[in-house]
């Protein structure tokens, strides 16, 4: 079973990175980019038939090592 | 004194820790990071560098290493602990200091002597220190900006957890002379039992007056009593 794992800044957390992407893609001309946050992103493949207890070890493993919870959120989709 | 420092791969500022130590009369041990025992020790120093090339988050995989499950237990049971720069920054990913390094603020690596104010000066690492005394360290990182929830910057003023402030060569603290964005700038925080520091500017590269200063020294000198 396969999952993605979106993981994106808090949105009361400052994302510099993001930022300067944001100012480079509107000096380059993109005029209706109004925000622009960076993230991260994970896929993995998981040795498991049930697709509960496949969601929660993959919740275990974001919030044991792959989210920082303090400024990171997260979505869990099956792919 | 006994004291152990921590090496992961990627850690750099092992060898730099190592030599204040063993100058200021510590018995010092170099510890692996895949070893499981720890040897005796007084005082734990989790250095500075790069550990796993700061893959994933700075200090992430560091913290989930063999020995850091040791450094934990015996942090809890009261051992003193430094952890320096990314050592500072794997203290947080381990839970045994609140909040989290972000990148710096203006996005750049930062290497550079700055100033810092001592801020509290009962605990066991900076008696020597006088109040309020304004010194230079060097810092050297990229995720310095320290930041945390609005309770717990409330609770580290409250409780005089802050020992170090970035500030100017008088010692005015505010943002002109904050490097990296760190939330009051804060350069270094410890738990509520005062056992544990993190600290982002480097005391080991200011034990020597021939290269750079005597700033470092009372840091490790108020430990020794």
């Amino acid at each position: 079973m396969k999952f993605s794992i979106k993981v994106t800044l808090k949105k009361d957390v400052l994302d510099p990175q993001g930022k300067v992407v944001e100012q480079t893609l509107q000096s380059m001309g993109m005029n209706t980019l109004k925000n622009l946050r960076q993230g991260k992103y994970f896929e993995i493949e998981i040795n498991e038939n049930n697709e509960d207890r496949a969601k929660n070890k993959i919740e275990e493993m974001c919030k044991k090592l792959l989210v920082n919870l303090i400024i990171e959120d997260f979505v869990i989709s099956k792919i | 004194m006994n004291s152990s420092v921590i090496v992961f791969p990627g850690s750099n500022c092992d060898r730099d820790i190592a030599i204040a130590l063993e100058k200021l009369k510590f018995k010092n041990t170099m510890v692996w990071h895949k070893d499981t025992d720890l040897p005796k020790s007084d005082l734990i120093v989790i250095p500075g560098g790069f550990s796993y090339g700061d893959y994933l988050r700075s200090g992430a995989i560091a913290a989930k290493s063999n020995i850091l499950s040791e450094v934990i237990k015996a942090a809890n049971d009261g051992c003193l602990v430094l952890g320096i720069c990314n050592g500072f920054q794997i203290l947080t990913e381990t839970g045994l200091l609140k909040g989290v390094l972000l990148r710096n603020k203006n996005l750049k690596f930062l290497g550079k002597d700055v100033c810092v104010k001592a801020t509290n000066t009962d605990n066991r690492f900076c008696n020597k220190y006088k109040k309020d005394q304004v010194l230079k360290f060097n810092i050297a990182h990229n995720e310095g900006n320290y930041y945390t929830n609005s309770n717990h910057i409330k609770e580290l003023e409250d409780k005089n957890l802050i020992p170090f402030k970035y500030c100017d060569e008088t010692g005015n603290i505010n943002e002109e002379n904050n490097p990296n964005g760190s939330l009051n700038n804060i350069a270094a925080i410890f738990n509520d039992k005062k056992n544990i520091l993190g600290m982002m500017p480097h005391p080991e590269r200011m034990v020597d007056p021939m290269i750079s200063s005597n700033d470092g020294v009372n840091l490790f000198t108020s430990l020794l009593g």
